[in-house]
């Protein structure tokens, strides 16, 4: 039997309810909700309520007059027990009223002591001692944490602090969260061993489509509802930027635009385009797996072939010559004119053919839906989003620049109807000192600790052990590392601090690492971590963040975080604040000196002083008035009372993002050169399945807050994998058997879920889960910017077990809709 | 194979054109027996009322019947599955009993004999019928709201309950 709340009815909404802004922070999207918070020993009647409806009668469909069970829960605000109802905002333009079944799910997975959800969430401060991790104040912590820190770097060199911080926004990231990171590890310091949450590097997702002058968020969404085409690389809106698909592209397909899809798989968008569309208006080219570059360098070369292009565009506003930027080890394609693009990518429709196994036709179908001029000669409107499936792909530089060539040929960036763009995970909320010194390519930060390097570990909402590549070997390191300092620690019991910072310190010398980690839950890798931070979430303090159509808002607090727990942007200026005093004991006053200007007492404050130093028109009080709409980056003025911003970039047809005083765009230069990623060919020759991974719309994330939500672990009580029927009859294994999976870097474990529109040999695995991490059997092999290949997994299955109690209660049947 | 049935008397395709007005009452419900009476309050759940929804021999295999519960207001499917479920009621265990709104944003939602599944046309959520009403794949935050089962010495089934909120009411039995 399903889980069920046995919820069968809910306290009403009050008339004089709180009412705040929130932009939910689980996806890029960023939909537009409202928290309402009222007194618990209250609440509104059938008649007189919050929305003045007579609620003692059954509702419509889409009604604004109901919320589901998962959008209450009781938290504490002001040290107050309150009615917390989060629901989806009507008005709001990104979304329209709806919701997703991670979003609408926000108010349940906020930390409750009447109801106990989300109990997982640190309260205190940890620290290792007498063996396990005892809770503690925030000085006795950052004095541990500051005194070790302080052992390892100097002035001149911070290279063994190793950093590991999150750089989006949304969720407990956002404008004030990185530059509250960024101030302490970029401006007081100058660390460069660091890495991004979900990448083992400090690098740009998407270096290409910049150093070719065009930002990966150029757009609004609306474009997508006045468009003719729409061309969807390597991504799964419908489950993965759910409302973005809902409220945008789906009116769009209404309006008449036809929808090509390049993605291996047959996913839930598929199916839902041809729903909306008519199978007629959907193309879906399931292309073999990591041939994207060279579908877009036939496409490239057949439209380019056609005449199909904007000359006047490409005129004006691209690169005129041969090559711009030679191709060397930053940059691992040459970038330069139209006409040496087209010399470089030339590919024929048969070689195309050929690679992508795909036909001719019907390439030649998706260059005319892409770009042929309508019959009175203008312009074919097409958007493009692209996201995982090729970021992290196969050959990700060259392959994003090619998709961008598209773009630029066909006049599709800066135009009404047109851009392209990723579609983006996390919302985006990065504000933070250069970090040139970093270099490019950047440390590879996860094999660096593999081989050793680094002797204290910063980690800010990372969790590395569920979303890394090559996961099996950076745990086996990782683990026999952080035990040599706890072991040491433990030698050490009763020992005074400076005891114990020497035995720390003698541990590290020997190999050892010293973890610290902040983050809302005790995560995997904080298993093996000495000290514990526990850090808020967005709603837990005012936050703000971007959404992928570069909308920026004010998620304004409305509940106490847990316990102790502070916002990162505080915790970076309390160890800042730390380090400076230690320093100072220390007799190293000039090091300390650049740890001032960290004296903030609130979120605004970290605000001020980074996002607001850069735009000024940009306020907290201004950004609360433009509520859930808020305005669209970059904010261009303050007119009447509103925040001026800017629905699409590059309407001018002046590219910038490469920082070239010319302004125009460059093309990339990158031909196909087939697996490009270390080690992958001979993966492929070596094992019987491809592992395609990637996310799902109920799983966000790793799963962090919902590995405590019963509703989602009763779906999927461990990861799936969707294998062919036909497949998993060959290998003897039946519908939510556990599979382990496994290959020459590692091994993981799954349900086998029947997938009948999976081709044989071709699995799909859900990543960055809890019980089963895909990581495991990723090599370590990236592009030359160290951007990680995770699509291209080859592995061998075998049963481990018949299906557990509760994954044989769970549904096998398909998520294909039968209207 | 039977083609699919619907549980209501049109069905709604949004995503493909317009907004068909808002689920109602549907038009061949079996009306309760009984009005519907908010006695729950203090209580952990509400109390329900006891409504004769049919008699097992009304049923047909994968031929759902239109059903009301707690209330007119609130339109339901009744199905005789075939095989044993979990919480399946009757001589062979196999009736079950659903809200058809969609939990996710309350469409009424159309039966698929294919696979024993209840299917959204909003924003295509499915619901499996033989596992509890368990979400397969979609929007909502909940599983499908079933309602509880009896069934008598007559053969007359009876709903008395239903385990999750329906969507559109913040109380299942209405004020
Ligand atoms: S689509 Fe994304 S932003 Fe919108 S509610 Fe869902 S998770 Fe939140
Ligand atoms: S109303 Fe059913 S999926 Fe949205």
């Amino acid at each position: 039997m399903a889980y069920k709340r046995n919820v069968d009815r809910l306290p009403i909404i009050p008339a004089d309810a709180r009412v705040h802004n929130v932009t939910c922070h689980y996806c890029i999207v960023g939909c537009g909700y409202k928290a309402y918070t009222w007194p618990l020993k209250k609440q509104g009647t059938t008649d007189a309520n919050w929305i003045g409806t007579d609620l003692s009668k059954q509702q419509d469909a889409l009604t604004e007059a109901w919320y589901a069970p998962s959008m209450y829960n009781v938290v504490k605000q002001d040290g107050q027990d309150v009615h917390l109802v989060i629901k989806p905002d009507m008005d709001c333009t990104v979304n329209g009223g709806l919701g997703s079944i991670r979003g609408a799910r926000m108010a349940e997975n906020r930390r409750s002591d009447i109801t106990g959800s989300q109990q997982q969430r640190l309260t205190d401060p940890l620290v290792w001692r007498y063996g396990t991790w005892q809770p503690t104040s925030w000085d006795d912590a950052l004095d541990l944490v500051a005194r070790v820190t302080a052992r390892v770097i100097e002035q001149d060199n911070e290279n063994d602090l190793y950093v590991s911080m999150f750089d989006h926004g949304g969720s407990a990231g956002g404008y004030e969260n990185t530059w509250g990171t960024g101030k302490l590890y970029f401006g007081a310091m100058k660390v460069k061993n660091c890495r991004i949450h979900n990448r083992p590097a400090y690098n740009s997702e998407v270096h290409s489509t910049r150093d070719m002058g065009v930002d990966e968020l150029n757009y609004s969404y609306s474009d997508y509802q006045v468009a003719d085409t729409i061309v969807l690389a390597g991504t799964n809106p419908m489950e993965c930027q759910t409302n973005l698909f809902l409220n945008h592209m789906v009116k769009g397909m209404q309006n008449g635009a036809k929808v090509v899809i390049v993605d291996p798989r047959r996913t839930v968008t598929v199916d839902s385009c041809e729903q909306v569309a008519g199978a007629e208006n959907v193309l879906h080219l399931a292309i073999t797996t990591g041939s994207d570059l060279a579908l877009f360098n036939t496409l490239f070369t057949y439209i380019a072939d056609q005449g199909w292009v904007d000359a006047d565009f490409i005129a004006k506003s691209t690169f005129q010559g041969e090559v711009a930027v030679p191709e060397d080890a930053a940059h691992p394609a040459a970038l330069g004119s139209y006409e040496a693009a087209r010399a470089a990518c030339k590919m024929s429709l048969a070689e195309g053919a050929a690679i992508t196994g795909l036909t001719e036709a019907q390439i030649i179908q998706a260059a005319e839906w892409i770009a042929r001029p309508k019959d009175d000669g203008s312009r074919r409107k097409t958007v493009t989003g692209y996201e995982k499936g090729i970021i992290w792909g196969n050959d990700n530089y060259r392959t994003i620049g090619a998709l961008v060539n598209i773009g630029l040929i066909t006049g599709n960036i800066g135009r009404e109807g047109g851009g392209t763009c990723r579609l983006g995970g996390h919302q985006e909320g990065y504000f933070r000192p250069s970090d040139a010194h970093v270099g490019r390519p950047a440390p590879y930060l996860d094999q660096l600790l593999i081989a050793g390097g680094g002797k204290v570990h910063h980690i800010w909402a990372n969790d590395h052990y569920k979303t890394t590549l090559n996961a099996n070997a950076f745990k086996r390191v990782y683990n026999a590392r952080t035990n040599m300092v706890k072991e040491a620690m433990d030698a050490r019991a009763g020992a005074t601090r400076e005891e114990l910072v020497d035995a720390i310190a003698g541990a590290i010398a020997a190999g050892g690492l010293f973890s610290v980690c902040v983050d809302v839950i005790h995560s995997q890798i904080g298993q093996a971590a000495h000290v514990i931070l526990p850090a808020v979430e967005s709603g837990e303090m005012n936050l703000t963040s971007m959404n992928g159509e570069r909308r920026l808002r004010l998620v304004e607090k409305y509940m106490d975080g847990p316990g102790s727990a502070l916002p990162d942007c505080l915790i970076a200026a309390r160890m800042a604040n730390h380090l400076e005093r230690v320093l100072r004991e220390e007799g190293r006053d000039a090091y300390a000196d650049q740890f001032k200007g960290f004296d903030w007492q609130t979120e605004e404050d970290a605000f001020m002083d980074g996002y607001n130093s850069a735009n000024p028109e940009v306020s907290y009080d201004r950004l609360r008035a433009a509520g859930n709409d808020g305005v669209q980056e970059p904010v261009k003025g303050y007119e009447g009372d509103k925040l001026v911003g800017t629905p699409r970039l590059y309407e001018d047809g002046v590219f910038t993002r490469h920082g070239r005083e010319d302004g125009k765009a460059l093309f990339c230069l990158g031909g196909w050169r087939g697996l490009q990623a270390p080690g992958k060919e001979q993966q492929k020759a070596s094992h019987a399945f491809l592992i395609n991974n990637g996310r799902a719309n109920m799983n966000w994330q790793n799963w962090f807050l919902d590995q405590k939500n019963d509703f989602v672990m009763d779906r999927f009580p461990v990861p799936f994998i969707q294998i062919n029927p036909d497949d998993m009859a060959g290998l003897g294994i039946k519908a939510g058997d556990m599979v382990e999976v496994y290959n020459d870097v590692g091994a993981t474990q799954a349900l086998a879920y029947p997938e009948p529109t999976a081709r044989r040999g071709e699995t799909f695995m859900i990543f960055g889960a809890p019980n089963g991490a895909q990581g495991n059997i990723v090599n370590a092999g990236t592009n030359e910017l160290i951007l990680p290949n995770y699509k291209h997994t080859w592995a061998n299955i075998r049963k481990i077990s018949d299906a557990t109690p509760a994954s044989a209660r769970i549904s096998f049947k398909s998520w294909e809709v039968e209207l | 194979m039977k083609c699919n049935r619907l549980v209501d008397a049109g069905r709604r395709q949004f995503l493909r054109g317009s907004l068909v007005g808002a689920a109602g009452a549907a038009a061949a419900t079996v009306l309760p027996s009984a009005p519907a009476e908010a006695r729950g309050v203090g209580l952990a759940m509400l109390s329900y009322p006891s409504n004769r929804l049919a008699n097992i021999a009304d049923l047909k295999v994968d031929e759902p019947m239109d059903v009301a519960y707690p209330d007119a207001d609130s339109p339901g499917v009744l199905l005789k599955l075939g095989t044993k479920v979990d919480g399946g009621v009757g001589p062979e265990g196999d009736i079950v009993a659903f809200s058809v709104l969609c939990p996710h944003k309350g469409f009424t939602m159309s039966y698929n004999a294919g696979d024993k599944t209840l299917n959204c046309p909003g924003h295509f959520s499915r619901f499996d019928v033989e596992k509890g009403g368990q979400q397969v794949w979609g929007h909502a935050t909940q599983n499908l709201p079933q309602f509880a089962l009896r069934v008598d010495d007559k053969g007359d089934i009876h709903a008395e309950g239903v385990d999750d909120l329906i969507y559109g009411r913040l109380s299942n039995v209405l004020a």
